[in-house]
């Protein structure tokens, strides 16, 4: 027994305050779950804004929400699908120690997080692009574009976009049904209409759409609430690069040939938790019905 | 049948892991279409047992909680438990007061 403990404290890669290998993989294992628990409660916060806001102005998401492109949302969450089987692989590779896999896979986790980034970054420069951004930064207008007759200064303020299909009484309901329908009003295109956001204009305004629904009021909750959520995800996507470019550097350094796999675990669980987190976002930010 | 390292933990198998990644993209094939069928109030709540269910086989099998200790699954979905805490007593805590700030709301 003595001996046998004497021996394990030689064991350059368990501290000496653990007993064996298996209690330090246990224990940073333990860790690991302790922080993805504080992870969750931290978007939890998040979640708890959105669904009061939700409940109370359901009007508001319903606005919203049309310009967000679903096929977007939809592609990036398949991608980050595809990266959680890629590092759950890479997991399986570190434990059965076939480095240069684990290291492709951990190349292909990182590809799909930057394609995922790509994406996002589409996405938010259609919204900034049309100020569809938070709090006070919402002020939704038309770029000036070629031919487009509107003047910017009306447009900063109460530029609805049209109303794809008949929900006009959540327009009515929100209490600014003051805003006429006026033809002339700018409109920023629909998520639908083309590329994120960035379809012509013209096509748009009179395209056979219902009545168009005025902006309602707070509808910057809304962006507030996207970019606040969408923002702190795309955090824990860098993160989750950083983390990997380092499992990369510690493979290259030949830390796994022994088949320690506990940092491949623990980054792998991390981002499984980034994963599970846009699962809910795409469903509640992209696919309000 | 089922691998282990050498300190006896759980190697999932290639093929597990291939099928879970087939039902998780089958899923969101589901939560897309399923947005497109008006079922009213209904709509969010199966988008949110499709979600679920995705997050169990991640957590499941992508994060071995099938395999792992129990208490560390005890850990995780606790964090969901005061999560459900937070939302549901502070939606019913708004929902007391909306008659006040919402003018028209229905409930009044």
């Amino acid at each position: 027994m003595a001996a046998q403990h004497h021996e394990e404290c030689h064991d350059p890669h368990v501290a000496h305050h653990f007993e064996s290998a298996d209690q330090q993989f246990q224990s940073a294992k333990l860790g690991m779950w302790l922080f993805l628990a504080t992870e969750i409660l931290f978007f939890g916060g998040l979640f708890v804004a959105y669904s009061v806001y939700r409940s109370n102005h359901p009007e508001i998401f319903v606005f919203g929400h049309q310009f967000l492109d679903k096929n977007l949302g939809a592609f990036n969450t398949v991608v980050l699908i595809w990266s959680s089987f890629t590092i759950a692989w890479a997991v399986r590779a570190a434990q059965l120690k076939q480095i240069k896999l684990l290291k492709w896979l951990l190349v292909a986790t990182m590809a799909c997080a930057f394609v995922f980034l790509g994406v996002k970054y589409v996405e938010y420069s259609s919204k900034w692009k049309h100020g569809l951004l938070w709090a006070a930064k919402f002020q939704p207008h038309l770029e000036a574009t070629v031919g487009d007759g509107h003047g910017e200064g009306d447009a900063s303020h109460e530029a609805g976009g049209p109303q794809p299909e008949a929900e006009v009484p959540a327009a009515e309901a929100s209490g600014t049904a003051e805003a006429p329908a006026d033809p002339d009003r700018p409109t920023i295109p629909l998520a639908p209409d083309g590329p994120p956001g960035l379809a012509a204009e013209a096509e748009v305004a009179g395209a056979g759409h219902g009545a168009p629904m005025a902006t309602p009021d707070m509808a910057k909750i809304f962006f507030s609430i996207y970019f606040l959520m969408t923002g702190l995800h795309g955090i824990h996507v860098l993160g989750g690069i950083a983390a990997m470019a380092w499992l990369l550097r510690c493979a290259a350094r030949g830390d796994f040939d022994t088949g320690h796999f506990t940092r491949v675990d623990m980054v792998a669980l991390y981002w499984h938790v980034v994963d599970l987190v846009w699962i809910y976002l795409f469903l509640l930010l992209y696919l309000i019905h | 049948m089922a691998e282990h390292t050498e300190h006896g933990v759980h190697i999932a198998s290639l093929r597990l892991l291939v099928v879970v990644l087939i039902a998780l993209m089958f899923g969101t094939w589901l939560t897309v279409s399923a947005t497109y069928v008006d079922l009213g109030a209904l709509n969010i709540w199966i988008g949110l047992a499709i979600a679920t269910a995705k997050a169990v086989l991640v957590g499941l099998y992508y994060m071995h909680l099938r395999w792992d200790r129990p208490f560390n699954a005890f850990v995780f979905i606790s964090a969901f438990a005061f999560l459900a805490l937070f939302v549901g007593f502070t939606l019913m805590d708004s929902a007391h007061y909306q008659d006040l700030i919402i003018p028209g709301w229905p409930g009044q």
